[in-house]
């Protein structure tokens, strides 16, 4: 109360008699901590629905695609996928990318906001920081089939091969094994560490032996003290200061996958920072997907609010322009740097054989995020679920367009060729979505959907100076 | 509780606001109490100078690995690429620091994080799946609304009376000493 008495006693802000800041509350219909806890564990806790095992069996069934995909793959070769000369990448890179940058939003949600102090990140940082470790769990089986023969996968990793040659650190695969574990693993830790006290509230409240078993396991003998807390809090901030630089490292290295090769369209300096705003504005494309759903579902209007709604809209806003900006920048570079090369990539981008996927791209990336400029569609939950929905098939296809428009025109017109996937790499894709989804269906039966000591925190009755 | 053994572990109160708990809190700190603890939902702004707590040691096992990260990045590339099997790559110098850096770099996140979550594990003493104060019937509700304060018998001050008049005195609700029972 104390900032709004200075405020009031400031003179010149007496005479041009600001307007009221009106902060929108976290939460709504003044909560108490009580029924965020019931809220919050209800969901665990209650009687699984029907539509659940609805869901869960139609995922699973879904997954078995990719399940049946690699089988396929592996048993009979891996002429089974369209890639070959000259597009030797194919899919499997253009699903890799997709996979991991949907992943970025979780981590900026729950590590770079938590540095920015957003507090509306709290109601929605621990299904994200799930949707990543899902997504980075999607995306590592791509590369590790596009190797040809899986079962010498482990050659990737530091330990010498049957003629005691390691591996060469000169090349960015070799990066992308180290960033792309490291990811994986960072997140999890974060994921689960943020967990431990919501998990003592489950062990604590559990009436059945196995939950309390289960949730006593992983809640370590959280006892809520102050000194515990203390620790955490330092820890939470250092993971979030450690998980920052790495997740524009990890996008960063991605892009080098294609920035370090000498070719048209990929050897670019933009790449990095392209990469990463492509991510993340594909990341909230996904978060958008999964938890307007979720919300409704479980009744937590009270805790996603229109304000969260609208916070992750205005940046799917922001990041969709800057990406469209890379786009025109990209196209800029091309004419400046007169490489005739370079500038026939891009030329054959937007106008040659695959003109489609481009216009596509562009369409789903540049112009349907425009719409979030209107606080009206904002407001319609519906349609930003399908704008979601087009930002996340907008983000596949710019990976398709950047790996297969180069790769498909080579410098020698001889060697030009025009890629198809078959059925295998369509079914094996397609599966992801079912596995990824078999995952976050178990998320949300098992584990705490959002971290009730961080929305507890910012409610006001988390103020210990306040008088009420 | 009557037919097993027990001994008394620590006097508990509790509070049914942050604000309360922050200012009883202050109170036992300069009423000289050294062994006790204070228990909440959340982690409550400020509570730590009230309870004159320092500053988290967390970041030192960060900083450690972090340090062991980036060396191991270092060593590994070098053993393998020029020490172990020379690798000649485009003609260029078996190990230096400059190209595998990304290397280098993810290692040293990698092994600070694990410092980080093992350090709050360590300086928590975690896992540590009983401790005396889960007897309290009410200690499930400090991770839901309920906030507690709990002075063990440990402590040089600890007084049966004039403890537990302490802690109703500054405004406790529910005082009651939490036994602990043995076998």
């Amino acid at each position: 109360m104390s900032e709004v008495k200075e405020v009031e006693e400031h003179e010149i802000l007496k005479k041009v008699d600001p307007a009221p800041w009106k902060d929108v509350p976290l939460v709504l219909n003044n909560r108490d901590y009580k029924w965020v806890t019931d809220k919050i564990c209800g969901i665990v806790e209650a009687k699984t629905p029907t539509w659940w095992w609805w869901c869960f069996i139609t995922a699973l069934c879904i997954a078995s695609f990719t399940g049946m995909g690699l089988v396929y793959l592996v048993s009979t070769g891996v002429g089974v996928w369209g890639n070959n000369n000259p597009v030797n990448w194919g899919w499997a890179i253009v699903n890799f990318v997709f996979w991991i940058g949907i992943g970025h939003a979780g981590t900026l949600i729950s590590a770079v906001l938590c540095l920015l102090k957003q507090k509306w990140r709290t109601s929605i940082n621990r299904a994200s920081e799930a949707m990543t470790v899902f997504a980075v769990l999607c995306a590592g089986i791509f590369p590790l089939f596009h190797v040809g023969r899986v079962w010498f996968a482990w050659w990737l990793f530091p330990i010498p091969n049957a003629n005691a040659i390691w591996p060469q650190f000169r090349s960015p695969l070799e990066w992308d094994v180290f960033a792309v574990s490291t990811y994986a693993t960072v997140s999890i830790l974060f994921w689960y560490m943020g967990m431990i006290p919501d998990m003592a509230v489950l062990r604590d409240r559990a009436t059945e032996t196995w939950r309390k078993y289960f949730y006593g396991f992983f809640a370590m003998g959280w006892r809520n003290a102050n000194n515990h807390w203390r620790n955490f809090e330092m820890a939470y901030l250092l993971l979030a200061g450690l998980s920052t630089p790495l997740v524009l490292s990890v996008h960063t290295i991605v892009s080098f996958d294609f920035a370090v090769a000498n070719l048209p369209g990929w050897h670019t300096t933009i790449f990095p920072p392209y990469f990463v705003a492509g991510a993340i504005f594909s990341g909230f494309g996904m978060v958008l997907t999964l938890l307007l759903p979720v919300r409704a579902v479980f009744g937590l209007r009270d805790l996603i609010t229109q304000k969260h709604i609208d916070n992750m809209c205005m940046i799917t806003l922001a990041t969709g322009s800057l990406v469209g900006y890379a786009y025109a920048m990209e196209f800029f570079i091309a004419w400046y740097g007169a490489n005739s090369y370079e500038g026939f990539a891009f030329i054959n981008r937007a106008f040659g054989n695959y003109w489609w996927s481009y216009w596509i791209m562009v369409s789903c990336n540049v112009i349907c995020p425009q719409l979030f400029w209107f606080k009206k569609i904002r407001q319609n939950t519906p349609l930003v679920w399908i704008i979601s929905i087009f930002v996340n098939v907008g983000m596949w296809f710019e990976r398709f367009v950047i790996a297969n428009t180069t790769l498909s025109r080579d410098f020698l017109p001889s060697s030009w060729g025009y890629y198809s996937p078959t059925v295998v790499d369509i079914f094996t894709f397609f599966g992801t979505f079912g596995f990824f989804s078999v995952l976050f269906l178990l998320f949300l039966r098992f584990l705490p959907l959002m971290p009730m000591c961080e929305v507890k925190s910012v409610m006001p009755q988390a103020d210990p100076h306040a008088d009420h | 509780m009557s037919d097993t053994m027990d001994i008394k572990y620590a006097a508990a109160a509790t509070f049914s606001s942050a604000k309360e708990l922050y200012d009883a809190a202050g109170k036992v700190k300069d009423e000289g109490y050294s062994n006790w603890e204070c228990f909440s939902p959340i982690p409550v702004h400020g509570l730590d100078a009230q309870m004159g707590y320092a500053r988290s040691k967390v970041p030192r096992f960060t900083l450690a690995g972090g340090v062991t990260g980036f060396f191991t990045g270092m060593l590994i590339v070098w053993f393998m690429n020029e020490f172990d099997y020379p690798l000649i790559v485009g003609g260029k110098p078996y190990f230096s620091p400059i190209y595998p850096f990304p290397v280098f770099y993810e290692l040293t996140i990698l092994f600070a994080a694990f410092g980080t979550l093992f350090g709050m594990f360590f300086l928590n003493r975690l896992p540590q799946h009983n401790h005396p104060v889960f007897e309290h019937p009410e200690f499930g509700r400090t991770g839901d609304d309920k906030f507690m304060i709990v002075i063990e018998v440990e402590d040089p001050k600890f007084d049966d009376e004039q403890t537990v008049n302490f802690l109703k005195e500054v405004g406790g609700q529910a005082v009651q000493i939490i036994r602990e029972p043995i076998d």
